[in-house]
């Protein structure tokens, strides 16, 4: 039980001098490193280090996502004295390998640099591209045991502010530091809480938003399966500064994982007092309780979560009333996100200032971008405010996949802007963002190559705004269906020039008009890839030709002169409209062809033509 | 008090004060479409979901939808900028293109909120066409059609349904495109717990809510050669219908009414209002009897066949407390169709009973099973006071015209205590008169009753009637009936009666009543209109009506015999949350 | 969305499933139930987990069941079942297929996927198969994007998934 700082801090000592073995090996068992094959990976070092009788010099860490997705099943191997090394994309074969060569580098092996360091604690001295705040203890502990987090300055957060600040100090350190919403809005914090805080006291309630819900973003759940104490701290914290006793945190069913370990550090947090009644002797109650979505992205929009909470269809409601005024219950609730949420241990930890030294002047801080798509290296990266769109992308991306050239970089999810290569020295914050007629959102980066047909990708987005529209609001219900629609009319080569001044009204239209969030944003993919990719617009409408070959309504296979008569195609063919005979020269069916292109790549003579 | 300018106006307005109100108050009409207010039962559906009362606001990024904006201290508003002027037209723009162009064809030509923006915009074409909604149209029910693809998701039925009357039976369903009120699983309205009062109707701008229309069987019924066709008109029909022909609202159009309907080609025009007077000697008899015993105490009223289903549906454990009689219209068709056929000579089936009421749910109870013995219906067909007019209309019947007529005998004969039955309190006010003089054998000199009048939800008081405290309550809409009601059922309250109507404001404020829309005014002058037209009957007790006294002598016996409960008392049965189940 | 047809036999999972229906309640019971409605509200959308859990779907009769608990109408639960992605009214197969089409994964060739499971299983997404061993479809992102596209098939994830490998994937379903 730790009933105050002073036995928290014989706890931490106590751990400390417990001391750690020689040699630690994490691997990461996120969704991700599971999903590529941890677990037969984790067995197998389980079963070498018995078997060389390795146990008690050996300490395995199941640690949650390091970020390098792309490098996943990883394990790093870190040696007290020697530091570190991480091995990617490790097979169940590699493991005896590794343990051979657990102090040395095991040859012939992939590994994976490091390329971020921790603000908090280290000094960029090798000007690394990113800085880890949120994802400090990610990868780096074993997030089911509350003794590792609180071997990482766990908890001292809570502490110093129950025991040395007031709410008010609390709010403005927040304030001061600058931290804005991570989940897309970018609304200030420190004011939101403000808010709350100003309400008359009573019943109030600090939510965390974890129905991360943005198609293409996983920092959340990162968080939450990699650092889930972070998050009960953080919630805490807001507790005390806007006088709440209870917390909710709003989490995606599709997340069993994240479930679990959150399931997991709540019990242990109340078990050891620092979730419950009298937190550190202050006479601060909080408790933390869990609530499922169930499908719904617009339950990202805090009226909607709220109502969704409440057992009612996650509809957004009109603001003013403000949540931090009638918000759960009518009573003054703050909503914020995993990732807002896991800046702020750090944040009192080290300070406002500190906070401000990272980042820009607008926005200080880092930002989680869940970087995936056509680069070479996917995966999670947490880089400064003001970051260059290239040093993210070309940087830690690696680059363009198979050697094929950069079209378009997308972020902010489906609320969010196609950018081409003219913006990739844009050091992205929220403001110039924003100006470029892109978004922050909730962080996903999807870099397209070309081979990505820009209206089609319009229209993918849109079709993820129709299939999560609540329908409340008239723009949102029945705009954004005729939006998609031309955009199907385009893609079908059936479309006339006046379509574009049509989707461009409509559009303004519909961002001036809708109710909440998701509809205002929702024709920004539209007016994005218009603004930057009109020519690609132009081609299908007046040449009825798709330039990266992606719209099969517009797409023609057609056998050349260099066909062999091998039958390959026509064996590969799903729905059989390849005819010839052996040795000569093969002939397409235009009206049968579904235009899958199986053709297309199962041909070895470049015999077969799309255009 | 806060100060803004709307088109450089300056104007002070309450601080809870929106946008939209507060340009009400210097006369610049903002459009709406899914807001609605009720002020004279202080309801407000206040969803801003159209987005058709869009305006820009000084410093907003978005424009600022005027219905749920609220004011502040020098905002800046215009309501007819080109920006303002064109989302809004994009916003109707949008709304048409998903919605049935069917005008001429439709149930609600003329009455339609949605033609008439269409008409004030002069929006001349639809610019972003595209796919429509597709619902089967439900006719599943006697009273009520509901014609989804004309939803425009304004969702003021859900609040009339839900937050009014606590149904239950409409709730937003799916999401996105196919979203659309419904019920659950979108079931037929006959299958669910829908009491069929219509307030969804009145609350509905467009068409996709509308009654079941029976004009054409009454027509076919005015034709036949070998029936003889006779019509009721209940108490809140004459003070209505006058306003589908240009009356002021409050018109009492009784005779001219009447004229109307002989030269439809009635046989017969007869009164509810003898049947309510007819109700009174019944209900006020059980009262008497329950007083006298103390036991199954309170006594509900039962005219009110919303009412009776609800209680039916969602209460099912105090169905001991309502009266047994028949509501007015059942009891008149059970007359018509045995003393009043005898006294003709012919047999029931030869007799059609046409009832003209405010209601819809009406039409549902008419074809109730327990109201067609043998098979044969008591009541054989049910319009609504707006399809009254239109038959009028149709018959190039001009009401204002007409000179005034009397009811037939001897089903046409009635009291004050009768007309005010279609007002909220009326029956209850009306059993007092008679219960007063019944029990203490002596005139009652004050007949005005006057604590249970009014709009109110509940109105409460207690009557001294013979040496008896009557601890009384009176209730319109269903969601102040359930508070009652779950009091009730908490113990938490005594009442010697209560009087329910299913409708806000009672039967005036009815479902099958012309449509009043926000203008909250004209039900309050359609009651003072009822109240006036019982000043002015010679006979003010229902007991005093002399075919009433002469339908118990030749025929009936006494209130509560054997014959009155076969003919004039029903039963009740209990429901679950599905009708079918 | 069409109307039901309610004449059609209706399954009564309720009446059929005593020990589910049993542990519904205990589950429900085990809540913070009262007289409010408003309260009890909070309490439905992990009933409605809790339900579709036990009973693989959520037919009329459990809806009804939840409904009643509760003191909630069905049109309310109807409402909200239908408003929320995760919850089905609709038998589900006994191999559940969801694309991910999260962007990573459309970027990656998801479209192509989906149709190649569209034409081998001759059903449209969101169908079950009529033998109710497959129903189709998608989910946005699992957040294993370094494998896209990916493919979910009940809890196993397939990555990198070729249009080739599709009918792989439903052969190994036995």
């Amino acid at each position: 039980m730790i009933d105050s700082v002073e036995t928290l801090k014989q706890r931490v000592e106590a751990l400390k001098k417990e001391g750690t073995a020689a040699t630690r090996i994490l691997i990461s068992m996120g969704t991700c490193g599971i999903a590529a094959g941890a677990v037969p990976v984790l067995e197998e070092l389980k079963r070498v280090l018995a078997e060389r009788q390795l146990e008690d010099k050996v300490e395995i860490i199941e640690a949650g996502c390091i970020g390098q997705c792309y490098a996943e099943p990883s394990v790093e191997i870190c040696n007290a004295g020697s530091g570190s090394v991480i091995y990617g994309g490790v097979k169940v074969h590699d493991v005896g390998l590794i343990v051979s060569h657990i102090e040395d580098l095991a040859p012939d092996m992939n590994t994976v640099e490091k390329t971020w360091y921790y603000p908090e604690t280290e000094k960029n001295t090798r000007n690394k591209i990113q800085a880890r705040i949120v994802l400090r203890n990610s990868g780096r502990i074993d997030p089911e045991k509350l003794e590792d987090y609180l071997k990482n300055e766990g908890y001292q957060a809570l502490a110093k502010a129950l025991t040395e600040m007031t709410s008010e100090d609390v709010i403005k350190e927040i304030t001061e530091s600058g931290l804005r919403g991570r989940g897309g809005g970018g609304f200030p914090t420190g004011m939101k809480w403000n808010f709350a805080a100003q309400q008359p006291a009573g019943r109030k309630y600090m939510i965390c938003n974890a129905d991360e819900g943005d198609p293409g973003a996983f920092m959340d759940r990162a968080v939450l399966e990699g650092d889930p104490h972070a998050v009960l701290e953080a919630m805490a914290i807001g507790g005390y500064a806007i006088g709440a006793d209870t917390g909710i945190i709003y989490i995606r069913a599709e997340y069993p994982l994240a479930v679990k370990r959150l399931k997991i550090a709540i019990k242990q947090a109340e078990e050891n007092g620092l979730l419950g009644d009298n937190i550190f002797g202050s006479g601060f109650n909080f408790k933390i309780q869990l609530k499922y979505g169930a499908g719904a992205f617009v339950c990202g929009e805090e009226t909607a979560l709220i109502h969704s909470i409440e057992g009612k269809r996650g509809e957004p409601t009109f603001k003013p009333p403000f949540p931090a005024v009638s918000g759960l219950w009518g009573k003054p609730t703050v909503v914020n996100n995993v990732e807002t949420y896991a800046n702020i241990p750090a944040i009192i930890r080290s300070g406002a200032k500190w906070f401000r030294t990272i980042g820009t002047e607008k926005s200080p801080g880092t930002k989680v971008f869940a970087l995936a798509g056509k680069v070479e290296n996917v995966g999670l990266v947490e880089v400064p405010m003001g970051t260059k769109l290239r040093d993210i992308i070309f940087g830690l991306g690696g680059g363009i996949r198979d050697g094929k050239e950069f079209k378009a970089v997308q972020t902010g999810g489906p609320s969010g802007g196609c950018l081409k290569y003219d913006r990739l020295d844009t050091g992205i914050d929220y403001e110039s963002l924003a100006a470029i007629g892109s978004m922050m959102g909730s962080g996903g980066m999807i870099v397209m190559d070309e081979d990505d047909c820009m209206v089609n990708v319009a229209k993918y987005f849109l079709d993820f705004t129709l299939d999560e529209s609540c329908g409340k609001c008239t723009p949102c219900r029945i705009g954004n269906t005729r939006l998609h629609e031309m955009l199907e009319r385009i893609c079908e080569g059936k479309a006339t020039m006046d379509i574009i001044t049509k989707l461009k009204n409509l559009s303004y239209a519909i961002k001036d008009t809708a109710l909440c969030g998701l509809g205002q944003t929702s024709p920004n993919p539209v007016l994005s890839t218009l603004a930057n990719f009109e020519d690609e617009y132009l081609a299908h409408i007046t040449d009825k030709h798709c330039p990266a070959g992606v719209c099969t309504k517009l797409i023609t296979f057609k056998i050349n002169d260099n066909c062999v008569g091998c039958t390959l195609c026509a064996r590969n063919c799903p729905v059989s409209c390849i005819s010839g005979e052996r040795k000569e020269k093969h002939h397409i069916d235009q009206d049968k062809c579904i235009k899958c292109g199986v053709c297309y790549q199962a041909c070895k003579f470049h015999a077969i033509d799309k255009l | 008090m806060v100060n803004i300018t709307i088109n450089n106006i300056p104007v002070k307005v309450a601080k809870n004060a929106t946008i939209l109100t507060a340009a009400q108050k210097i006369g610049i009409k903002i459009p709406t479409l899914c807001h609605f207010e009720l002020d004279c039962f202080s309801f407000e559906h206040r969803i801003g979901s159209c987005r058709i009362c869009v305006v820009e606001v000084e410093g907003r990024r978005n424009l600022a939808p005027a219905c749920c904006t609220p004011v502040a201290e020098g905002m800046v508003v215009k309501t007819n900028t080109l920006r303002a002027i064109n989302a809004r037209r994009t916003s109707l723009d949008l709304i048409l293109s998903d919605h049935p162009k069917d005008c001429l064809t439709c149930e609600k030509n003329g009455d339609c909120e949605l033609q008439r923006l269409a008409g004030e915009m002069a929006l001349h074409h639809v610019l972003y066409e595209g796919k429509m909604s597709e619902y089967k149209l439900d006719l599943s029910c006697d009273a009520i059609v509901r014609d989804l693809d004309k939803c425009i998701m304004c969702r003021r039925c859900e609040s009339a349904c839900n937050d009014i009357q606590t149904v239950g039976v409409l709730s937003g369903v799916g999401r996105g495109f196919e979203a659309v009120v419904g019920t659950a699983e979108l079931m037929p309205l006959k299958d669910s717990k829908c009491v069929y009062c219509g307030q969804c109707v009145l609350a509905c701008p467009v068409g996709a809510l509308t009654e079941e229309n029976h004009r054409y069987h009454v027509w076919r019924a005015l034709n036949s050669k070998d029936k003889h066709v006779v019509v009721q008109t209940a108490p809140a029909v004459r003070v209505a219908i006058g306003e589908a022909f240009g009356m002021a609202p409050g018109t009492i159009a009784t005779g001219q009414m009447v004229a109307g309907l002989k030269l439809l080609g009635f046989d017969k025009v007869f009164d509810t209002d003898f049947a309510a007077d007819l109700t009174i000697m019944e209900e006020t008899t059980e009262l008497i009897e329950r007083l006298k015993k103390n036991e199954n105490l309170p006594i509900l009223t039962s005219c009110c066949p919303g009412w009776v289903k609800f209680m039916e549906h969602q209460f099912p454990d105090l169905l001991y407390m309502p009266s047994t009689a028949k509501s007015p219209q059942q009891m008149f068709g059970a007359i018509a169709k045995s003393y009043y056929a005898e006294k003709l000579g012919l047999k029931p089936e030869d007799i059609i009973v046409v009832s003209v009421m405010p209601c819809l749910s009406k039409k549902y109870e008419a074809s109730r099973k327990e109201f067609a013995p043998n098979g044969i219906r008591d009541v054989d067909m049910v319009i609504s006071t707006r399809e009254l007019a239109n038959m009028f209309k149709e018959a190039g019947i001009q009401l204002g015209k007409l000179e005034s007529r009397e009811y037939d005998n001897p089903l046409g004969e009635s009291t004050g205590a009768g007309v005010i039955f279609g007002a909220s309190g009326g029956v209850l006010e009306a059993a007092l008169r008679t219960a007063a003089e019944w029990l203490t054998s002596e005139e009652l000199k004050e007949i005005n009753f006057t604590a249970v009048r009014g709009l109110e939800g509940i109105k409460e008081a207690t009557v001294p009637v013979a040496g008896i405290d009557v601890k009384v309550a009176v209730c319109s809409g269903l969601g102040n009936a359930r508070k009652i009601l779950e009091k009730i059922r908490r113990g938490e309250a005594q009442y010697h009666a209560i009087e329910i109507m299913a409708c806000p404001g009672g039967c005036l404020n009815g479902g099958g009543q012309p449509y009043a829309r926000e203008n909250s005014s004209i039900l309050a002058k359609r009651a003072a209109a009822l109240y006036k037209a019982d000043e002015g009957m010679p006979i003010r007790k229902s007991h005093e009506n002399p075919h009433i006294k002469k339908l118990y002598a030749e025929f009936l016996g006494k209130p509560g015999s054997h014959i009155a409960h076969k003919l004039l008392h029903t039963t009740y049965t209990p429901r679950g949350d599905v009708c079918d189940a | 969305m069409s109307c039901c047809d309610c004449k059609g036999k209706k399954p009564n999972l309720i009446l059929d499933f005593p020990d589910k229906t049993e542990k519904l309640n205990a589950f429900i019971d085990a809540l913070d139930i009262g007289l409010d409605r408003d309260r009890n509200r909070g309490f439905l959308i992990e009933c409605l987990h809790e339900a579709q859990n036990l009973f693989g779907y959520l037919p009329r009769s459990v809806q009804q069941f939840v409904a009643d608990k509760l003191r909630l109408h069905l049109s309310e639960v109807y409402g909200v079942i239908s408003f929320y992605s995760y919850f089905t009214d609709k038998p589900v197969g006994k191999y559940k297929i969801s694309v991910c089409t999260g962007t990573a994964c459309f970027v990656r060739g998801a479209e192509a996927i989906l149709d190649e499971f569209k034409r081998l299983l001759v059903i449209e997404m969101g169908e079950t198969t009529p033998d109710e061993k497959f129903s189709l479809g998608t989910l946005r992102c699992v957040g294993a994007c370094s494998l896209a596209p990916v493919v979910m098939v009940n809890e196993k994830v397939y990555g990198k998934v070729t249009t080739k490998i599709v009918a792989e994937i439903i052969s190994e379903c036995k």
